[in-house]
């Protein structure tokens, strides 16, 4: 175990050598040579005091700030000096084995469908092809190329099975089913919160604080007192632009008209020029080269967004953000602490030989049905392409990522998982043993709201709300306390039925369930 | 009583042409074809309705509508100033030809490069539109029309008022229009601004019930056009038929009102679309009033109007038509939903059982809009209702639609007035 000082500067000299990769100290040297060089308060003799000074009023210590609290809240804590990097990614062993023989498996299936079809993973666009692309680039909704060969890589329910199986082999569950015994689908023994540990996590959600989503819905004259208070205190936390302020704020729920903003300050999503540039350079090499899963990526959004009631508008920008997004080679750098690992391709002819191995596709990351999803409910905020691919591209690294990956984090789609089911079983022991009685075990209906983070499955209006604490909470857990809250809403229904069908049937429509209320009653009105 | 939803079917007595049979129903669902023909010579009894207006073409018909707006305005600007008459300004700079062909030309010289519309006045659905830019494009497009080599002569005689091929005078009534020959039209300014969401245009449908006040339906939808805007509309010599939004109400895609707000708040903040929709609001009474003293009032006729509005970049509202008889089929389960409880809702106001007072705000899904003065939400301060600036206007437009439990609300409350 390192000691809290060691901890620390090791954590600082991590940040340090993180945000010396990124645009921030070119940013603050400009500003220090550039602004201060007429001003007539920066003197010779104190320049070091005055730069700083003059830093600090012009905001730039806040953007400092800014960019610190993010790199704490999405850099794993430091592990042991002398321990790999593999464990940065993923602690234990097991775990890092099933990612790895899943994503074989994964990779076995796009290279069989590559031979099948015999498409290319990638090749390079003749230029009247280019052209057309770049002229339709705002319409590719339009288009309808003949997808019915393609079929997505993978969906969520295959997952599932490979999440089922998996066993930790240092572990002996002695044979009896004791009073304590884990009754559900997964079968890991990963610490998972308790109710009470819940309701000190999300204290922010009880009764007696007020919450967009509840409070602001009623017609009551006290009511409006607290909207307007909220939305006053969250112009104020916007206008001081400090990102850690932010996300305490949103516990508590974000105003709609201020959401974009809010959301874009927490993530430190900010305006530089460099980013749209960025996000130009990914457009240009959509249109030179054509990758095998582009189109995975339009089928998927043909499958899933194009369908959806709310966000079929949107369709065009989804291509446009991630058809981009499989080209980002930034995206290789959340795989320190992801325990995936980008997929590897080989020049033809050169299989095994690292010296011709290329990460396939460009930012590690296969798509799987569904995916699209997690970008839909960001068009309702975003509509400048290159910011709406940043605030994704900060969600992914931050979030997503864990809802297909195999690994022990408190936030990865096991402990979710597990989670549920021990929040299921626990406190709603009668509906989860009918449940599994009629083998309709209740995360085989549950698991592909989490794997979307409820994306498609809630009412848009809703779904920001719960993503709002998601940011605010920086964690995922509230998925599962989400889950099991809307099983114990339709548990009276769920008790009746007497089959699988039957019960997807009954937890069909989420469309009509107000969050905050579901959860608040499940975290702080349940008798335990 | 009997009440009849059907199209010409009478309950238990059904539809029959012969004349001595009519008038044995209490509420009849007609359409516009039937009221033409037969209102003038039908007696009704005093409780009887029915849901048109005799001269309801006065607001439907394009040409009348803008007719009618335009003299409004007029009104307006001579008895309350240019501020009031500016409140009119929702519908863009139109003229109806052949008669203000003239006029038009004037215009549209003074605008080279702008593009505008051109609409039959008795079609819907988008029928018969097309864009165009240039003068040269309205005669190609009369040549393919006509189906025959339009001379200048009868080019000239068009845009004079008289038809080419029969003769007759352009100006009839437009009752009687010629099927094959020249039409009524109105040229308008085509609004090239419109405000896009995922790079697609969409209107407004908004229904609105007039009785003897003005209600309006909570729940109205956006219809998306199916395919994005191009921001360089190129048009050819032969103008292109047909490139407003999908006209067909039924088809494609549709969001709810309440999903557009969110959105537009989203982006926009709250302020900008409680303006948004006082605007919208302004749109619906204004063109009433407008046509109020040219509509024959009759108390046996109610009717469901279906407004068409169109938002612009700058978040300005435009009134594209309003249809008499709105369609009712359904696209969806969602879609059914709706215009079920909105067709309730309609025969729950009409009230031929007399259950109502005649007063209420709201009825279902309907707020009351007007009721010879704006209605006003109860809980605004009496002193800031005469600034109607400040006043909150009795409408939810876009609001959760909790009908069933406001309906339930109302029909508890024993009427102790009835409507006579």
């Amino acid at each position: 175990m390192l000691d809290e000082e060691t901890g620390v500067s090791v954590r600082i000299a991590e940040i340090i050598q993180k945000l010396q990769g990124s645009g921030l100290p070119s940013h603050l040297e400009q500003q220090a040579r550039w602004k201060c060089l007429h001003r007539t308060d920066i003197r010779l003799e104190s320049l070091k005091e005055d730069v700083k000074e003059f830093l600090k009023k012009t905001g730039w210590e806040k953007k400092l700030q800014n960019a610190v609290y993010r790199e704490l809240n999405v850099l794993p804590p430091p592990g042991h000096p002398a321990a790999p990097p593999e464990h940065l990614k993923e602690p234990l062993t097991y775990m890092r084995k099933a990612q790895a023989s899943w994503e074989k498996r994964v990779l076995k299936s796009l290279n069989s469908m590559c031979t099948e079809l015999s498409i290319p993973l990638a090749r390079k666009r003749p230029i009247d092809e280019q052209r057309e692309l770049l002229s339709k680039w705002n319409e590719m909704g339009t288009d309808e190329p003949d997808l019915s060969r393609f079929r997505p890589v993978y969906a969520p329910k295959d997952f599932l099975e490979v999440l089922i199986n998996l066993r930790n082999p240092n572990y002996d569950t002695n044979d009896q089913l004791g009073f304590k015994s884990h009754l559900g689908l997964i079968q890991v023994p990963l610490h998972v919160k308790d109710l009470l540990e819940l309701k000190e996590a999300f204290a922010e959600l009880s009764l007696n604080i007020g919450q967009l989503g509840i409070d602001d819905a009623t017609h009551v004259f006290s009511v409006e007192v607290f909207e307007s208070e909220h939305v006053r205190i969250g112009k104020k936390v916007l206008a001081e632009q400090d990102s850690a302020a932010a996300q305490q704020y949103i516990r508590q729920g974000c105003p709609t008209g201020l959401r974009a903003d809010l959301w874009a300050l927490i993530l430190n999503v900010t305006n530089h020029p460099e980013a749209t540039l960025y996000y130009e350079q990914l457009k240009s090499n959509v249109i030179q080269h054509d990758l095998l899963v582009d189109s995975l990526i339009y089928k998927d959004v043909k499958l899933t967004a194009s369908n959806d009631d709310y966000y079929f508008v949107f369709e065009d920008y989804l291509y446009q953000v991630l058809l981009c997004f499989s080209r980002d080679t930034s995206v290789l750098e959340h795989f320190t602490y992801n325990s995936a690992s980008p997929p590897k391709s080989y020049i033809r002819g050169k299989l095994g030989n690292e010296e011709y191995a290329v990460v396939y596709p460009p930012n590690g990351m296969i798509p799987f049905h569904g995916f699209s999803m997690y970008v839909a409910p960001l068009c309702f905020l975003y509509h400048e392409p290159s910011k709406l691919y940043q605030v994704f591209h900060e969600m992914y690294v931050r979030y997503f990522f864990r809802l297909h990956s195999i690994s022990s984090h408190s936030s990865g789609i096991v402990s979710l998982c597990l989670l549920f089911e021990t929040l299921l079983q626990t406190h709603l022991p009668q509906l989860f043993c009918h449940l599994r009685e009629i083998g309709a075990q209740a995360l085989r209906i549950s698991f592909k709201w989490m794997v979307r983070a409820f994306s498609g499955y809630l009412a848009t209006d809703q779904l920001l709300l719960l993503w709002d604490r998601i940011l605010g909470y920086n964690s995922l857990e509230i998925l599962s306390v989400l889950a099991a809250a809307v099983f114990a809403f339709r548990a009276e229904n769920l008790m009746e039925v007497t089959s699988l069908a039957a019960a997807e049937a009954v937890l069909a429509d989420l469309s009509t369930l107000k969050v905050m209320p579901l959860l608040q009653i499940f975290l702080f009105a349940t008798v335990t | 009583m009997s009440k009849s939803k059907n199209v010409g079917y009478k309950g238990l007595y059904g539809y029959q042409k012969q004349k001595e049979r009519e008038g044995e129903w209490d509420f009849y669902w007609c359409d516009v074809m039937w009221l033409r023909e037969n209102f003038d010579h039908t007696y009704m009894e005093e409780h009887v309705r029915i849901c048109h207006f005799r001269n309801h073409y006065e607001l439907t018909r394009k040409n009348f509508m803008v007719k009618n707006l335009k003299r409004f305005r007029k009104y307006l600007e001579k008895e309350l100033g240019k501020l009031d008459a500016a409140k009119c300004d929702f519908f863009p700079k139109t003229f109806e030809l052949p008669s203000e062909y003239h006029l038009f030309v004037e215009e549209f010289r003074k605008n080279p490069g702008t593009i505008w519309i051109m609409k039959p006045v008795g079609r819907s659905q988008g029928k018969g539109i097309f864009l165009f830019r240039k003068l040269k494009d309205i005669m190609d497009w009369k040549k393919q029309l006509c189906g025959f080599i339009t001379e200048r002569y009868q080019w000239l005689e068009w845009v004079c008022g008289k038809n080419p091929v029969s003769g007759h005078d352009g100006n009839r009534s437009d009752d009687q229009k010629d099927e094959t020959q020249v039409e009524n039209y109105v040229v308008q300014r085509y609004i090239e601004n419109p405000y896009l969401i995922g790079g697609k245009k969409f209107d407004l449908r908004v229904y609105v019930l007039v009785t003897s006040t003005i209600k309006k339906y909570k729940k109205a939808f956006s219809r998306f056009a199916g395919s994005n805007v191009n921001p360089d509309v190129h048009l050819t010599n032969i103008a292109i038929q047909k490139t407003a939004p999908d006209y067909d109400p039924e088809k494609g895609c549709k969001w709810y009102l309440q999903q557009l707000r969110q959105y537009l708040t989203a982006k926009h903040g709250a302020q900008a679309i409680e303006t948004l929709l006082r605007d919208i609001d302004n749109i619906f009474i204004k063109s009433l009033q407008s046509v109020q003293k040219v509509i024959i009032n009759d108390k046996h006729c109610f009717e469901l109007y279906g407004y068409d509005i169109l938002i612009d970049k700058a978040f300005k509202p435009w009134l594209l038509e309003v249809n008499a008889s709105p369609s009712l089929t359904s696209s969806s389960p969602e879609d059914y939903e709706l215009k079920y409880c909105l067709l309730k809702d309609t025969l729950h106001i009409i009230d031929m059982e007399g259950r109502l007072t005649g007063k209420e705000k709201r009825v279902g899904g309907f707020d009351l809009m007007w009721n010879d003065g704006p209605v006003l939400r109860e809980d605004g301060n009496p002193d800031l209702l005469g600034n109607s600036n400040n006043a909150i206007a009795n409408t939810h437009l876009g609001c959760e639609n909790d009908r069933k439990k406001q309906l339930k609300q109302l029909f508890k409350v024993p009427s102790v007035q009835k409507k006579a």
